[in-house]
């Protein structure tokens, strides 16, 4: 039986268009920033992972890509690239890159720096792209943090792409630093709820005790 | 007795994607609150999908006869 096609099955459009109008006007780059803070938000608030599970563009894409066209060489993962470590590390490394990227920005911001139009690929492969910039009358350091940020969506796509390549379709689901982390939020917000029922429990357990031992005194 | 086969999810290497849920035909898995993915055993039929599917590699396919399991895949 075909499974009925929603509008959020087509979000893969919008990844691939994404990563495409990068190449003609690097500030279309800032558009990534929902892939950042919709995921977020959603387990903050929802406490679960819907993003990922529906509305991941660039997982839809591996999926096609993958699975539709045949790309995916469909081995299964190594062991330690699913393990904790491997996935924390990976999201640690990645923060840390992107803080990195942030800063970068905001000495263009500060005058301290000069705009690099270039865009770094893998965190190491520094490539030129200054036909994807135009000037504005918009700060440098605007530009320079869609460079930063383009730069950190490609990477990312890339990995995705040599991990589908190798692996299952999805695989890059696996140490996605958006899930890892969406998965953190999940698993603390839980721990939280579970913390505060133990904690209303306690404090009835503590009334109850009290009005025995008022009882006892009488 | 008849054996079965189910999936069974290895919680703890689950990354919670929801590959699983999009590929099982008959609903019978679903991710719980975006921590790990969780498989009804009442619905459940083993075909396998899901584990097939599974980028973490962290769904088993094994068959049940009564207390005992015997690991399939």
């Amino acid at each position: 039986m075909k499974k009925k096609k929603h509008w959020y099955d087509y979000l893969w459009i919008m990844s691939l268009a994404y990563l495409v109008l990068g190449f003609f006007n690097i500030l279309f780059a800032w558009a990534g920033l929902l892939c950042f803070f919709i995921p977020m938000l959603m387990s903050m608030f929802k406490g679960s992972k819907t993003y990922c599970n529906k509305y991941c563009g660039r997982g839809q894409l591996f999926g096609i890509l993958g699975g539709k066209l045949g790309l995916s060489g469909n081995r299964n993962i190594f062991k330690w690239m699913r393990s904790k470590w491997f996935r924390y590390g990976f999201l640690a490394f990645f923060f840390a890159m992107f803080f990195l990227m942030i800063w970068n920005t905001w000495l263009v911001f500060s005058g301290a720096n000069e705009l690099k139009q270039a865009v770094q690929l893998l965190w190491t492969f520094k490539l030129p792209w200054n036909w994807a910039y135009h000037g504005t009358i918009i700060h440098d350091g605007v530009a320079q943090f869609s460079f930063g940020f383009y730069s950190i969506m490609l990477t990312s796509t890339v990995l995705g792409l040599v991990t589908m390549l190798l692996f299952k379709a999805r695989s890059w689901c696996v140490y996605c630093p958006m899930g890892t982390m969406t998965q953190l939020i999940c698993k603390v917000k839980i721990n939280r709820i579970k913390y505060k029922t133990r904690k209303v429990l306690h404090s009835i357990q503590f009334l109850t005790w009290m009005r025995t031992l008022r009882v006892f005194n009488k | 007795m008849k054996k079965r086969k189910k999936a069974f999810v290895d919680s703890c290497y689950c990354v919670a994607c929801g590959c699983c849920e999009k590929e099982c035909p008959i609903g019978a898995i679903n991710v719980h609150k975006g921590i790990s993915a969780t498989v009804n055993f009442e619905t459940c039929v083993g075909c396998g999908k899901c584990s097939k599917e599974c980028p973490a590699c962290v769904i088993e396919i094994r068959e049940v006869n009564g207390e005992k399991e015997k690991t399939l895949v």
